[in-house]
């Protein structure tokens, strides 16, 4: 509990004492890069296996002659779109960006950086790690959504060159009771596990002590706590929104 | 002129600095002189707002910081300078970034204004054609000039300075030493320099006040630290063998 009230508080910092506006648009536009742009490769190399693996394993599972075989890209869709994109990603997500962003604040820490911009009567807090959050909220989302095309495509690709379905059954299923719904839950899972992610890091990282073997440990706390607060939020928003 | 008034910070039950009052006059090189763990960089920290005092307070030419509201803080702060021990640059940026950020963050000059400033600062401090180079690229000497620049840039009216001359050899030591006193000069500035270096003393001791302990046992400047009666002074001050010769 101690922790979580002074997570409250670390937010509460963002928000207070901040520079001027075009100085968090020049910070945030990087952080987009660090954050957005450099997580596409694994995220789309993650995104077309997940959608190969989901067709064969769905399609080895759906073997009745009574079962259409559109539906194993129906089932791949919905599980792509509820599940695999916003939550499997996050997880890759934390393990990515979130253990840089830890590592990151921990090292300017402990080599007194963050005690230098607040000499200079700079928030550190908001100067540091709001453009990073911002950052996280506005790429996981277009991350979430260039996986679950990419998920799709995958198990597409997948159909046609194991033989498992025809394309064009593949494309019936996918275009089979869509619910439009279901693409407002992914996006609003995707925006709160990009918070969770990129704030758990931060606040893990931002309050280091000690030297390279703590930023390590910091950097393995912030993955840890990032994927359980994901899967703990993953949870809360299925019960709140779909159950 | 930065007034100290009955300061003391305890980690738990570790009391790191008690009571200490000290005045810091403009103008002048004021050094905060002790073994390591006697509370110098804490003291320190307390003086720039970096740890809250547990009691006591922090006066900037009359103005109170300690207790002061965040506002009035970051007004202050904006007049301090301050080179960390490990210089303190900022990895991902160019030397030329390093110096010119708080001219961003602070100011609203113009690009050919602040490149003017950086490369004013750059030369007052001995550095040329080093503006594009990263801080993994300088050697532990230079990245002190650049520190020392960096606090400069914004023409702060206070300097502080923690253990300028660690890990350094003794001739750059000697370099920092008189760029500090010639800054101090030149500016007209109050600088607060931390070290158990007895060369730094000598040389650049307007005011020297000794902690042992966690506590001020002494008080004075270079021109009389050796004539001193205080057992923990004279250990620390004629230390090495050079001192006791020259005594």
């Amino acid at each position: 509990m101690e922790q979580f009230g002074k997570f409250l508080l670390f937010l509460g910092q963002l928000f207070v004492r901040r520079e001027n506006f075009t100085t968090y648009v020049r910070l945030t536009v990087d952080e987009c890069i660090k954050v957005g742009y450099n997580s596409l490769f694994i995220v789309s190399i993650v995104s077309v296996f997940m959608g190969a693996v989901t067709t064969i394993q769905t399609a080895f599972n759906l073997v009745s002659p009574l079962i259409p075989a559109p539906v194993i890209s129906l089932v791949v869709r919905d599980m792509t779109i509820l599940e695999l994109s916003p939550t499997i990603i996050a997880i890759i997500y934390a393990g990515k960006v979130g253990s840089n962003i830890a590592g990151e604040l921990g090292t300017m820490r402990i080599t007194e950086q963050i005690d230098a911009l607040e000499v200079m009567g700079i928030n550190a807090t908001s100067y540091l790690v709001l453009p990073k959050i911002v950052a996280s909220i506005l790429m996981y989302p277009m991350l979430v959504s260039i996986s679950g095309f990419l998920t799709i495509f995958g198990g597409y690709v997948t159909s046609l060159v194991t033989g498992v379905m025809t394309g064009t059954d593949y494309v019936i299923g996918i275009r089979m009771e869509f619910f439009e719904f279901n693409i407002y839950f992914a996006l609003i899972k995707a925006f709160v596990f990009a918070f969770l992610i990129a704030s758990i890091s931060a606040f893990k990282g931002y309050f280091t002590s000690g030297g390279a073997l703590e930023v390590g440990q910091s950097s393995t706390a912030a993955v840890v706590s990032s994927c359980i607060g994901v899967l703990l939020a993953d949870y809360l928003l299925a019960q709140l929104l779909l159950g | 002129m930065i007034e100290i008034q009955r300061v003391s910070k305890s980690f738990g039950d570790n009391d790191v600095i008690q009571d200490i009052s000290a005045t810091f006059e403009k103008g002048k090189t004021n050094l905060i002189i002790g073994s390591s763990g006697t509370g110098k960089s804490v003291l320190l920290k307390c003086i720039v707002g970096l740890l809250k005092p547990d009691s006591g307070d922090v006066l900037y030419d009359g103005r109170e910081f300690t207790h002061a509201d965040k506002e009035l803080q970051t007004d202050i702060r904006r007049e301090m300078g301050m080179l960390f021990q490990g210089s303190a640059l900022f990895d991902s940026m160019t030397v030329e970034q390093n110096v010119m950020f708080p001219l961003n963050i602070l100011t609203k000059m113009k690009l050919p204004e602040k490149l003017e400033r950086v490369n004013f600062c750059l030369e007052r401090v001995g550095l040329q054609n080093v503006n594009k180079l990263m801080p993994s690229e300088i050697s532990g000497g230079m990245k002190k000039r650049v520190g020392i620049a960096r606090s400069i840039v914004n023409k702060p009216n206070y300097l502080f300075c923690d253990e300028p001359n660690s890990g350094l050899d003794p001739q750059t030591s000697i370099l920092i030493d008189e760029l500090i006193k010639e800054i101090t000069l030149e500016y007209d500035i109050t600088t607060v320099v931390v070290t158990h270096d007895m060369n730094s003393v000598i040389e650049i001791g307007d005011k020297v006040i000794f902690l042992y302990k966690g506590k001020k046992l002494w008080e004075g400047s270079n021109k009389n630290i050796t004539d001193s009666n205080v057992k923990e002074l004279n250990d620390f001050v004629f230390a090495n063998r050079m001192m006791r010769e020259f005594k």
